[in-house]
């Protein structure tokens, strides 16, 4: 099997004609252990795996750091010290543009993940290329948001609730800047080395990253900005 | 250097990581992905300003709909499944997942109750009550 032909093994046929929609609690009987998944019987795990899973474990925490700051922002929600409350500030036809943006760039990550699957070398680039164009446009529009808010006087000096509300939402916005420079040099080193196994590696940790990222949106646009608006 | 060798079949999957399969698998996963992400975002951009839902609910049924696209994105994007090769990754997403629940609903309570404690003005007779 070389690098650019894609077939499909018995071994997933078998998965999917046992179990078409993953569930995961058929195939194997009852009694039988299932080899290899999770108790290390079968030896060390694959690179891709240790890999992946590193990362997943890295996410995790990142996820209770953004945590630590949803915990922050819900405590100090209050605290506007007579300034501007989340009803003042919040924007909904922006935030609905932010995450339409960041929810299409996700996806478009996704679809080049399948390319790169499918090692489709043209397709995996036109999608990263698309997906930070999103991400762009994500990062332009929050940069807008914040720089208005400061036209206004609203800064996070102003009041706990602000600080609160520019940490959390800053703090995403910087993720969605590392990884933006993260896919600038994953695009350059795809179109240098290709798809060597340890790029394909940190392909997989960067799809990892963008939706996570996207997930965390997805806690900040309710959190923040809707029950901001509804408050 | 082949692809098989690396997935390793049969055994533990990398997070978002899928068996191998044909590249439309990939895209239908994704497209159902994003449908059920856009009808879940929308619906909570409605609910804001939306007249049918009760006014206290409101925040209930947005704190519902985000969980719910939160699982949709695990499911779809992050390919989580309940799959016997997915054992270890659903465990640390748990582990993560009670950091977080702990954080945050224990900051709440504590900083709630601090807040109720503090923040009620005490009565002049109390105080002096208190002096003697």
């Amino acid at each position: 099997m070389s690098d650019t032909t894609y077939t499909t093994s018995r071994e997933a046929l078998r998965r999917r004609q046992q179990d078409p929609h993953r569930v995961g609690h058929t195939g194997h009987p009852k009694n039988e252990p299932v080899p290899g998944t999770g108790q290390g019987a079968s030896g060390p795990a694959t690179k891709r795996i240790i890999v992946g899973y590193g990362f997943w474990v890295f996410l995790l925490s990142d996820i209770v750091i953004f945590s630590a700051f949803f915990a922050a922002y819900a405590v100090l929600q209050g605290q506007t010290a007579g300034g501007p409350g989340a009803r003042d500030i919040v924007e909904l036809p922006r935030t609905a543009w932010e995450t339409g943006a960041l929810l299409l760039s996700s996806f478009t990550c996704g679809l080049s993940f399948a390319a790169t699957n499918a090692r489709n070398k043209l397709w995996t680039q036109v999608f990263f290329v698309v997906t930070g164009l999103l991400g762009l446009v994500f990062l332009g529009l929050e940069l807008q948001e914040f720089l208005s808010l400061a036209a206004r006087g609203v800064t996070p000096q102003r009041s706990a609730f602000l600080s609160a509300f520019f940490a959390v939402v800053g703090l995403h916005g910087l993720h969605v800047t590392v990884g933006l420079l993260w896919l600038g040099t994953m695009v350059a080193q795809l179109q240098v080395k290709g798809f060597r196994r340890e790029i394909v590696h940190r392909i997989i940790c960067f799809n990892l990253f963008w939706h996570a990222l996207d997930i965390v949106w997805v806690g900040l646009f309710s959190v923040v900005y809707l029950l901001g608006a509804v408050r | 250097m082949s692809q098989a060798d690396d997935y390793d079949h049969g055994r533990d999957l990398a997070p978002g990581d899928e068996p191998e399969e044909s590249a439309g698998h990939w895209v239908r996963n994704y497209l159902i992905g994003l449908g059920f992400a856009s009808v879940l975002t929308a619906a909570s951009f409605w609910a804001v300003g939306a007249q049918l839902i009760w006014g206290p609910a409101i925040p209930v049924a947005i704190i519902v709909l985000a969980i719910a696209q939160m699982g949709v994105h695990l499911v779809f994007f992050l390919h989580v499944t309940t799959g016997p090769d997915n054992t270890n990754n659903v465990l640390a997403l748990a582990f993560g997942l009670l950091v977080v629940f702990l954080l945050i609903a224990g900051s709440v309570w504590i900083m709630g109750h601090l807040n109720q404690r503090m923040m009620q003005p005490m009565p002049m007779s109390q105080m002096l009550d208190m002096q003697r």
